[in-house]
């Protein structure tokens, strides 16, 4: 049940992350038709909790999405099984979640 | 057989064992509406006949005469030497990802004992007693079944695939097309230990969807098809569980 439960999450993850694409590409494109800075995307994103929930909704789909076929490359091209496997998958994963979340806060945080 | 110097193909075909071996060479002439088992047939007759490799029917029935042709897996029965001959040369080897026994001859037990894994057996719900069953050839899931039923066995597809090279323990396309095309069988009763058997671990969930098994497949099956229909059934068949176990 593993593989059936990590073959879901995988597309479930997928399926969230493509309309969060479209809606990134789409507003930025349309964002800076008449010329955006830094300062001013920032100063439209900074507090907004909708920007929150779709950015970190975003990244916890891909630290998902990405650590379930990294996990598939490591056992197919490498022969990995096991406790190496799962270990380095669950680093790896959280590690790009962490990474993810600070660019979150970078964009969103008012501090 | 008669042929000149002129028409001669160079065949290049392995030779060996499941330790050690190389390409031999061999000038075989070359005939109209020849066969690739011809020519391997040609060789083992007329220049070596300790040459190893398997067939039965000659007619594209039995699926056992599949071998690599030139990198590609084929029914070499059914496979003209003038459609794939590049520069009067063929080569000619064993299946991809089965062990060789001797030259072009594999071991196909692992094969079969995936068909086996994946409970490709017909398990029938009636006795011998009993009316035989009435399905519509209108029905969805007989057709379904029918667009995967023409398999011959002859492992073009497995070794054409790369997740079995990849991953010694993946059932292959073969067996989980036959597994779909029982499970589309309304006469069947082991459907879910079936589902379970090509859901779990080396199953349906590894394909990557690439195709390659029907590219290749001789008959034109399309079990990447047919792996999709698997990974639909156990997709639905697992929420639908988690929703029963919720709701009691």
């Amino acid at each position: 049940m593993v593989e059936l439960r990590l073959y879901l999450a995988q597309r479930i993850s997928a399926a969230i992350m493509a309309p969060l694409v479209l809606l990134h590409l789409g507003v930025m494109i349309y964002a800076i038709q008449g010329g955006l800075s830094a300062d001013e995307i920032l100063a439209r994103t900074r507090g907004s909790s909708f920007w929150g929930g779709a950015y970190g909704l975003f990244v916890l789909a891909a630290a998902v999405h990405a650590t379930i076929g990294l996990r598939n490359i490591m056992r197919e091209w490498w022969q990995m099984t096991g406790p190496l496997l799962n270990g380095l998958s669950w680093i790896f994963g959280v590690g790009l979640l962490v990474a993810g979340l600070r660019a979150v806060v970078a964009v969103v945080g008012t501090a | 057989m008669t042929g000149s110097v002129l028409d001669a193909i160079t065949v290049s075909v392995w030779r060996g064992n499941a330790r050690q071996g190389g390409f031999e060479d061999f000038q075989v002439p070359q005939q109209p509406s020849q066969t690739i088992l011809d020519v391997v047939t040609w060789i083992q007759r007329h220049l070596d006949a300790s040459l190893s490799y398997r067939f039965a029917c000659r007619v594209g029935m039995c699926g056992s005469c599949a071998m690599m042709v030139n990198g590609i897996p084929r029914w070499t029965c059914r496979t003209h030497v003038n459609k794939v001959m590049q520069d009067n040369r063929l080569s000619i080897e064993p299946l991809r990802n089965l062990p060789v026994i001797k030259d072009l001859a594999c071991d196909m037990s692992e094969f079969f004992e995936k068909w086996k894994r994946a409970e490709g057996h017909f398990g029938g719900k009636d006795s011998r007693t009993q009316p035989v069953a009435a399905i519509s050839p209108t029905n969805s899931a007989r057709q379904a079944a029918a667009a995967a039923i023409e398999c011959i066995n002859c492992a073009i597809c497995y070794s054409a695939c790369d997740v079995v090279a990849w991953n010694s323990d993946y059932l292959g396309p073969a067996a989980l097309n036959r597994a779909w095309s029982l499970q589309n069988d309304s006469r069947d009763r082991r459907q879910a230990e079936r589902l379970l058997a090509v859901s779990s671990a080396g199953g349906c969930l590894q394909c990557h969807s690439q195709a390659g098994c029907a590219t290749y497949c001789p008959n034109e099956l399309n079990p990447t098809a047919s792996i999709a229909g698997l990974k639909h059934l156990a997709a639905v068949g697992f929420l639908q569980k988690k929703s029963r176990d919720r709701h009691g």
